[in-house]
């Protein structure tokens, strides 16, 4: 028995990736790190920023998200994001430019706890990038 | 009769209004067609978000304390209608049919002796209600430096509509947009987003449960601020191609119409100079004769 399922990432423009013969998914769901294999309950959960690992057949892929929500069914992940980026095309000067982004929201003086942690969490997750 | 000269004129003045809608039409096909790409691409987005609220929605325990995005505040007395028009004209009826659904809406609304508040979005649909409603319009917003419809727009409508809800100054809120069926047809939408409208959660209810991490309540108060702007983003998507395919039948027609009319006019210039040469034949003819 095959031990693929399938993965689509989704985000508001398009189809960002549909991956069919995927082992295993790693996704930074907001109570920690999460890795789904095949006739994993369904579940549905929601990200907070990080690295999304897709291992497959045919090759690993790494992605950086800083939010969107996970629903797992039927052996079907479906990832709704906002704002993905694979981190092969992410290159210094565009963490850079999501670091200096995060840092500045990050010292408002208005930010509320639950968005403060998010953006401490994107802030680690960009510095250990680098 | 005109003279000869003014017809001359005229039919060179048609001709070049021709070549501009000509232009325009092309212009607007072009758009169209990335225009609607993109609303095709960005629906599974959207049915997404849709299915997994209403899975959520059908699986929470405690409707009384559920956040009242979806379940309302429990009044029904002051509504905001979102009405999202085009920033440039020359398409149509597409912004008419927009503010004649909401027109309808209004006086229905206020028929019930309801509070209404406005919210437009793009330049025209602001210039035509602040002539009836001005004084209900409380905010109006333009992207007119985007050049494609985008989510960060989208976002920011979505975030003032919420900020709006949580200071409590509406109980319902709708948005008015045309959805884009094909290059001909637009249909303009009225569409309830605040609460939210969960009604054919029967339809697609799942059999198998779900595991939810963190609990319901939480992924629910999460997801439906998301919803909103994801909701506005696919009306402002639909928007966006209806508005290219409602200026491209537009300007088809005008050019149409300004060929028919060069014909016209050409006809009536030849028309005229025979008779003038006619004219000029007899005053000859006669004043020969008359020697």
């Amino acid at each position: 028995m095959s031990e693929e399922f399938k993965v689509e990432i989704v985000n508001p423009e398009k189809s960002f990736l549909i991956k069919e013969d995927v082992f295993e998914v790693v996704v930074p769901a907001f109570e920690g790190e999460m890795g789904i294999l095949k006739d994993h309950i369904s579940i549905i959960s929601f990200l907070k920023p990080g690295i999304i690992k897709i291992l497959s057949k045919s090759g690993d892929e790494n992605y950086f998200v800083e939010d969107g929500i996970v629903e797992f069914k039927n052996n079907n992940l479906s990832i709704l994001t906002s704002s993905i980026f694979n981190l092969n095309d992410l290159d210094k000067s565009k963490q850079q430019d999501l670091l200096k982004q995060a840092e500045e929201e990050a010292n408002k003086p208005e930010i509320n706890d639950q968005s403060k942690y998010l953006v401490d969490q994107k802030i680690e997750v960009l510095r250990s990038l680098n | 009769m005109a003279s000869l000269d003014d017809l001359k004129k005229r039919i060179a003045s048609v001709k070049s209004t021709q070549k501009i809608t000509k232009a325009m039409k092309m212009v607007a096909a072009a758009k169209l067609r990335r225009a609607q790409e993109s609303a095709e691409k960005g629906r599974p987005y959207s049915d997404k978000m849709n299915n997994v609220i209403l899975n959520l929605s059908s699986g929470i325990s405690d409707k009384e304390n559920a956040p009242k995005l979806l379940s309302g505040t429990g009044n029904d007395k002051v509504h905001l209608c979102v009405v999202m028009t085009s920033d440039r004209g020359l398409c149509g009826g597409f912004n008419s049919n927009i503010i004649k659904k909401a027109k309808s809406y209004f006086a229905k609304l206020s028929e019930e002796g309801k509070d209404l508040k406005i919210v437009t979005v793009g330049s025209k649909g602001n210039d035509q209600l602040k002539r009836f409603y001005g004084n209900k319009i409380i905010a109006n917003m333009s992207f007119k430096e985007s050049k494609n419809a985008n989510y960060f727009d989208a976002e920011k409508v979505g975030k003032m509509v919420i900020e709006k809800f949580e200071s409590e100054e509406f109980d319902v809120c709708t948005i008015f947009y045309n959805q884009f069926k094909n290059v001909i047809t637009q249909i303009p939408q009225a569409q309830q987003i605040i609460p939210l409208n969960t009604d054919n959660s029967e339809e697609n209810k799942s059999e198998d449960s779900y595991e939810f991490e963190p609990d319901e309540d939480e992924i629910l108060s999460n997801l439906l601020p998301k919803n909103i702007s994801t909701q506005i983003f696919k009306a402002m998507l639909e928007n966006s191609a209806s508005e290219q395919g409602s200026r491209m039948s537009a300007m088809d027609n005008a050019t149409r119409n300004a060929g028919e009319m060069v014909d016209k006019l050409t006809i009536e210039y030849n028309r005229s100079r025979q008779a003038a040469i006619t004219k000029e034949l007899i005053e000859i003819i006669s004043g020969a004769e008359s020697l």
